[in-house]
């Protein structure tokens, strides 16, 4: 069933001198088992969206249907969709608090209010998940490097067995290796769990590479919503918002524009590799 | 939810008030208070409010906004006038039963009322026109001669301006963990006292971490620029008076003086 949003407006502030139209007659639709991109400058609205979809922020008109049920409605409970749309925040380490990692990843199934034993075995997966084995499970969240916090945090998350699983730009700050083993860790879960994921990011190489779609925010509205592939066709339009295409996406333009009969349509540089050597092979 | 705590109440608009020292206006609120206890008698009172209407006048700040500082005080006010109105002793005009209203009580209760209310309106004229760093950076200089009897001035100044500028920081920072924690099913509203109190810890712990984690990298980033306290530092932005401030100082003694000539020289 998925996500559904219609005519969603969000306006912060309203009445004051401070009022801003955050989100504009966003319409969309999530569906089950898809791995969607979101991507826009810095202040588009990406963030304001996605705390719509778990019901932390209140969209000021709209409605946003949940497998179908629309979460404004009275008596929707608002608790329970939160564990249905897992929400990873930017730098989710910074919201670690208990006193070992595995009781802070057990946080999250305890406001469940599941059995002991559930709670611990969701914990236990959820850290297997992530790639955590139990050696770390006794020690001190704080005492671990950037990259574990944060997959000590993913966890936190994961631990209440969400549908949908959105993450908020889950590589930002972390080294090559960090950011690849997260988003590894990530295309694991949509492929073998099947869950929803929609990711946040700044970096279209990443986009590029895992996801089926890409949702383009501008000022609070979407602007583009389709294949990587096509959304990336745009580059130009992109630049001018303040984003671009993968880095390969340029190579190909140019080499396209030097008499260099290449498809364009590239995106990844597994796919650049592959067609440059079937034109050399000719 | 939490964005909406303004801190302070500056009032950022462009005037003649605003674009003063801020020495000039601490020095200008200490003289208008000061005046208002020498004050009393009728004729000064209109002076007091004449120059009070004029500073209201230049500061371009709503009526309104001025008013609102009242509202903390009203119990108080309510409670000076009603004992000065019924318990000064002198010639009775109303009486019921043990209770007696003085010709007396009247004025003084009135005089009472109309200070208190001089007293809030013109302080916040101070802080609606200037922003908590003038405030500060105007305390400190101001104060410089306590450095003689070894007071840390520029110290206790610059704690006050980091302090005020993390409120902002950590009001955003409380948000952002707060729904971050909600995203993990806690639930920050219900329950007991004591039940509430303990779902804070998922709030509060993080927070002092970031804290703590926002002091050691500002102590960094100061020492990386080789901050040393205030001795021998200049300023990007002295405070400088200008033509304008050497009016209004003189404005202030007039005022000050027509004040107590009213009083001394009757």
């Amino acid at each position: 069933m998925g996500i559904k949003v219609e005519h969603l407006n969000y306006i912060y502030g309203q009445g004051t001198a401070f009022e801003q139209h955050a989100l504009k007659d966003i319409d969309l639709e999530i569906k089950d088992g898809e791995f969607v991109g979101l991507i826009g400058h810095t202040g588009s609205g990406k963030s304001t969206l996605i705390q719509h979809l778990n019901g932390l922020i209140r969209g000021t008109s709209g409605a946003i249907y949940f497998n179908g049920k629309n979460i404004y409605e009275a008596g929707y409970n608002m608790q329970a969709l939160r564990s249905h749309v897992g929400l990873v925040f930017q730098y989710p380490e910074h919201q670690l608090f208990e006193v070992d990692v595995f009781s802070d990843v057990c946080f999250g199934p305890k406001n469940q209010k599941l059995s002991k034993e559930e709670i611990e075995s969701r914990s236990r997966e959820a850290l297997t998940m992530v790639g955590l084995d139990e050696s770390y499970y006794k020690r001190s969240p704080f005492d671990l490097s950037g990259g574990q916090k944060r997959r000590v945090a993913i966890a936190g998350v994961l631990a209440m067995r969400p549908e949908v699983l959105i993450l908020d730009e889950p590589t930002a700050g972390l080294d090559p290796k960090g950011r690849d083993e997260i988003l590894d860790q990530i295309e694991r879960l949509h492929k073998e769990q099947k869950m929803t994921i929609i990711l946040v990011s700044h970096s279209m190489e990443d986009i590029a590479r895992y996801v089926d779609r890409i949702l383009v925010m501008n000022h609070g509205e979407k602007v583009y919503d389709d294949t990587p592939k096509e959304v990336f066709m745009h580059y130009k339009e992109l630049e001018a918002i303040g984003l671009a295409a993968p880095q390969i996406t340029y190579v190909v333009h140019t080499l396209k524009e030097r008499g260099i009969p290449i498809d364009t349509n590239i995106t990844t540089i597994e796919e650049a590799r592959d067609e440059i050597l079937r034109l050399l092979s000719k | 939810m939490l964005k909406d705590i303004t801190l302070g109440q500056y009032y950022p608009v462009d005037s003649f008030l605003h674009k003063l020292d801020p020495r000039t206006k601490l020095f200008g609120t200490m003289v208008f208070i000061i005046s208002l206890f020498v004050v009393n008698d009728i004729r000064a009172y209109l002076i007091a409010t004449l120059f009070l209407a004029s500073a209201i006048w230049l500061s371009q700040v709503p009526l309104f906004y001025m008013v609102r500082g009242l509202k903390a005080i009203v119990f108080l006010l309510l409670i000076s006038v009603s004992f000065n109105l019924f318990l000064t002793p002198g010639e009775a005009i109303f009486r019921l039963g043990f209770i007696k209203i003085t010709r007396e009580g009247i004025q003084i209760s009135a005089f009472m009322g109309v200070r208190l209310i001089y007293l809030v309106v013109g302080s916040s004229i101070m802080t609606l026109t200037t922003t908590p760093n003038q405030l500060t950076d105007g305390l400190e200089k101001s104060l410089n001669f306590l450095n003689k009897v070894r007071v840390p001035v520029h110290e206790v100044a610059m704690m006050m301006s980091i302090a005020l500028r993390f409120i902002p920081i950590l009001v955003e920072e409380t948000d952002k963990i707060m729904k971050a924690q909600m995203a993990r099913g806690a639930d920050f509203e219900s329950g007991n006292l004591i039940q509430k109190a303990k779902n804070m810890i998922p709030l509060l712990v993080p927070l002092f971490i970031s804290a703590f984690r926002r002091a050691t990298d500002l102590a960094m980033a100061m020492e990386a620029r080789c901050y040393r306290g205030g001795e021998g530092r200049t300023k990007m932005k002295p405070l400088r008076y200008g033509r304008r401030d050497g009016v209004t100082y003189l404005v202030f003694v007039l005022y000050l003086a027509a004040v107590a000539g009213v009083r001394f020289i009757g």
